[in-house]
């Protein structure tokens, strides 16, 4: 593992974090709880790149790590957490940063959107104080402020902003209450949008009016995002980038387009196998034995091994290095079984 | 399992007993909360070993139509028969005969557990109730359930809390298995779940359906699921029943406006999200 | 965030067994009281009857008595003894019918609701708020002096204060998603609250009834003193300091102190006691089942 900063940007393929244009920019991200020998591993080695205006996905089970990787994007560790590797937004080095410019970077350069948008928003205070408060802590008069998050209303679909703003979170449901979020989101006009499952307390006909509103936001914005999921169907539909994790590590990056055409990593075709489907002709669907795990938890060597069906003993020695396959960058030692 | 199992459950509808009958009739239900009505006029029949879907989205009154047959619930007028024999009354004998054709799973496996009590035990409790019979007996019994939904007696050893997700899943399917009931409700039963872990649980059902010749009630948003799982289905709204059918009839052939959007909502490589827009108008339209 | 990660738990686990210094001491304080009392006709170096007006008012260490001996020359340490059984005996009784009573009525309102439970919390609240010394008092002076009126009136005043939490407990665990699986297999209310809500509810049980059992030591060691519980010639704790008084005007304190010093202790291990268990169900609580 690298574990000077300095030293793991140096080792990520093919320079990626030169590229100054990049909205956020992950090399070699490590993390973990606890020092010495009683530390607990939570991400190892994780790589993501998210450009200006794409769309890029993280998917996983529960314990892949992917909410951690989108969270420390903004800086947000857990308690006593340790970080090595190098994390950039927006030319901020975020591992680096102070508390001053990590609120900075939040204010202004980068939003999060979570899951449950009830938890995310005071309940006992007008959408527009939600609104404008992130406008007024950068300075923008109270009148010019409103304004905009009239704008903003208006721009994701709430009827009749002006009386939108001084109703309460509890007068709104669900989804519209996710459309405010993600109008105060991006009020600040922020270069990166890290959304962590914003639709997945949705019912199944909000997410997709949400889904389609978020893209809209973000092609009008030219915002990068990086949208965290369980559900590789939704990353595919909606992701130019899909990164795949597994146990704290990405097992596989590839454009979405062929990862379901082509998936390079046993782990990728094992859920694609496991998920039942309304298209197309009825198909079986082939479980995968034993469960998800946490990086703390899984074998030495490949993390899937022990519910790969490919695995072999080369996967039990050291943890496979990423590698071109196709279109994909996949780390898997014969991703060619997989999809020759 | 083989992939021409799965596709030929649909002519398994007749596996068990009676052929003709229905186990499960539900007429006319209604139930009002004060002014609001959660299930309005539903109507439907469960052929033994058959699989029938409710799905819907929340408010559609699904799951308190799956409350009400499991009897958590009363109906405010409209009926359900089990095996021909309508559902009346509190008392203790007709509810230990209600739970003993009908049980349900619950979507969320962490809290289904008494936490105090190890699975084997958990398992054990209704056989006590329902098949009475010697310590040995319902030991060696609670031994099968457990091997039949794929869990190992060191599973039935454990708190539910030293269990994940899918396999506290497993012990629920087995603790009912273990009544015999001849209807299953399952509510959201895969909703939490991990992909990964989903298709198991998916695969086992499947699996018990065609070896025990069971019937399903499969309440679940999630329609992909739902054509895995079931033979025909009731899509719900503003708990109203707005189609029913086949399932892969209704996949292919949505009639009602409110399917198609359900439809067309779902994400796919090449999703069409202005369809999703006009379907809503067409919705909103009638 | 919450890390689920089983090395992390059991760290934790392994902290939280570690029980304070504090609580060690009064857990052998109690047993130290409690054997006292059991094997008094054994320990006791006099009998705690044999008065002798020579060695009256003796200060402690003085002819073999340890702790001196009271107006009548009754040794102090035997009293103290033979006292400790009556002095331990009756506060049990009280947490034992209190406990039952406040279990069968708080399981009840919750189970039951509705109006039920309105009548049940409300009759609750209004015990709770009457004094229950006064209640004692009343009662005894109805039936008269005698330890079994006192101890009955003390277990109804009590009751709220166990039956309030059994009922608040039981609410919380009654909502949990397993009840209703239990009710959907059939089984009948009062096998679900009988083999699956009292377990839950014993605990909260345990740490009330030890708290209780402090104050009714103090009630009835006060009801003693005013010479309405304990009779002569039967002893207890609260009795031989109401019988030190005049001493005490003498100038002569130790027959009075001594007894006093063993209530005092034996309430704060009780309590200490009550605390620790008491917190370490709310941790269990809040890091959830």
């Amino acid at each position: 593992m690298l574990a000077k900063k300095t030293l793991a940007r140096k080792g990520t393929p093919d320079g990626r974090a030169e590229d100054r244009r990049d909205a956020l920019g992950i090399s070699g991200l490590s993390l973990a709880v606890g020092t010495g020998e009683r530390a607990i591993p939570l991400l190892a080695d994780v790589t993501v790149r998210v450009g200006r205006g794409e769309t890029v996905g993280l998917v996983g089970e529960s314990g892949s790590g992917k909410s951690l990787t989108a969270r420390a994007a903004l800086g947000m560790l857990p308690r006593g957490a340790r970080a090595t590797g190098g994390v950039t937004v927006a030319d901020v080095d975020v591992l680096a940063a102070g508390r001053r410019q990590l609120r900075d970077l939040r204010r202004t350069r980068a939003s999060m959107i979570f899951q449950d948008p009830r938890a995310s928003i005071n309940p006992v205070r007008r959408i527009g104080d939600y609104l404008t408060e992130g406008l007024r802590a950068r300075g923008v008069p109270a009148r010019a402020a409103a304004e905009r998050a009239r704008d903003l209303l208006d721009q994701v679909g709430i009827r009749d902003p002006k009386g939108a703003m001084r109703r309460f979170p509890h007068e709104f449901s669900g989804g519209m209450l996710q459309r405010v979020v993600i109008a105060g989101a991006l009020s600040t006009e922020p270069e990166l949008l890290l959304a962590d499952e914003p639709t997945t307390a949705l019912d199944v006909t909000t997410q997709a009016e949400v889904v389609g509103l978020l893209k809209d936001m973000q092609r009008v914005h030219g915002t990068g995002m990086l949208f965290v999921t369980h559900d590789l169907d939704l990353a595919a539909a909606i992701c130019d980038r899909v990164y795949v994790m597994y146990a704290g590590r990405i097992v596989e990056e590839a454009a979405s387009a062929s990862l379901f055409a082509a998936p390079a990593h046993p782990y990728t075709r094992a859920l694609l196998e496991a998920s039942p489907s309304v298209h197309g002709e009825k198909a079986e669907i082939k479980a995968i034995t034993g469960r998800p795990r946490a990086l703390a938890e899984s074998p030495s060597g490949c993390s899937f091994r022990d519910r790969c069906p490919l695995a072999g003993d080369e996967c039990a020695g050291t943890v496979p290095a990423h590698r071109p396959h196709g279109t994909s960058l996949v780390a898997c030692v014969r991703p060619e079984q997989v999809t020759p | 399992m083989n992939a021409g199992d799965l596709v030929d459950t649909g002519g398994s509808v007749n596996a068990g007993g009676s052929v003709n009958a229905p186990v499960l009739s539900v007429t006319s239900l209604v139930k009002k909360f004060g002014h609001f009505t959660a299930v309005d006029d539903v109507s439907f029949e469960l052929m033994p070993g058959a699989s029938l879907g409710i799905v819907g989205e929340s408010g559609s009154g699904k799951t308190t139509t799956a409350r009400i047959l499991a009897g958590l619930e009363q109906p405010t007028s409209g009926t359900v028969a089990l095996d021909g024999e309508v559902i009346e009354g509190h008392s203790r004998r007709a509810r230990l005969r209600h739970a003993r054709r009908l049980q349900m799973i619950f979507q969320d496996p962490y809290s289904s557990f008494d936490p105090r009590q190890t699975i084997a035990r958990s398992i054990a409790e209704p056989l006590r109730l329902h098949a009475p019979g010697s310590r040995k007996e319902h030991q060696a019994r609670v031994d099968e359930l457990l091997d039949q939904v794929g869990l190992s007696r060191r599973a039935g050893e454990s708190l539910p809390r030293d269990l994940s997700g899918g396999q506290r899943q497993r012990a629920a399917i087995a603790r009912a298995l273990g009544i015999a009931p001849r209807v299953l409700v399952l509510d959201e039963a895969v909703a939490a779940l991990d992909v990964s872990i989903q298709a198991q649980i998916l695969t086992l059902l499947d699996q018990l359906r065609r070896d025990t010749g069971i019937s399903y009630v499969f309440v679940s948003h999630d329609l992909a699921v739902v054509r895995y799982i079931t033979d025909t289905s009731i899509v719900m709204r503003h708990g109203r029943i707005v189609e029913r059918g086949e399932t892969e009839q209704i996949l292919r052939g949505p009639q009602h406006p409110y399917t198609r959007l359900l439809l067309d909502s779902i994400p796919s490589p090449d999703w069409d999200l202005d369809r999703v827009v006009q379907d809503r108008r067409a919705l909103d339209l009638r | 965030m919450t890390l689920t990660i089983p090395a992390l738990r059991a760290r934790s686990a392994k902290r939280r067994r570690r029980r304070p210094l504090i609580v060690s001491l009064a857990v052998a304080f109690l047993i130290l009281v409690a054997a006292m009392g059991l094997l008094a006709p054994v320990l006791a170096p006099h009998s705690p009857d044999a008065t002798s007006l020579l060695n009256s008012l003796l200060p402690p260490g003085a002819e073999g008595h340890w702790l001196g001996t009271d107006s009548t020359g009754r040794d102090v340490l035997s009293r103290i003894m033979y006292g400790a059984r009556l002095s331990l005996l009756a506060p049990l009784g009280v947490v034992l019918l209190s406990g039952l009573l406040g279990t069968a009525i708080g399981l009840l309102a919750a189970r039951a609701g509705g109006w039920a439970d309105a009548v049940l919390s409300r009759g609750m609240d209004i015990v709770f708020a009457f004094p229950s010394m006064l209640l004692a008092m009343l009662v005894v002076a109805v039936f008269g002096p005698g330890l079994t009126a006192p101890i009955c009136a003390l277990a109804v005043s009590y009751t709220p204060f166990v039956g309030r939490v059994v009922r608040s407990v039981a609410i919380q665990e009654g909502t949990r998603p397993y009840m209703e699986s239990y009710r959907v297999m059939g089984f009948g209310e009062l096998w679900v609250t009988l083999r699956h809500l009292l377990p839950n509810v014993v605990p909260v049980l345990v740490a009330q009834s030890t708290l209780a059992f402090g104050y009714a030591l103090v009630d009835l060691a006060a009801l003693s003193y005013l010479g309405l519980g304990v009779r002569p010639p039967d002893a207890d704790w609260g009795s031989m300091i109401s019988q030190a008084r005049s001493a005490i005007l003498q100038g002569e304190p130790w027959s009075g102190l001594l007894p006093g010093l063993v209530v005092l202790l034996t309430v704060v291990s009780v309590n200490v006691l009550g605390e620790h268990i008491g917190g370490s169900i709310g941790r269990k609580q809040s890091e959830g089942a």
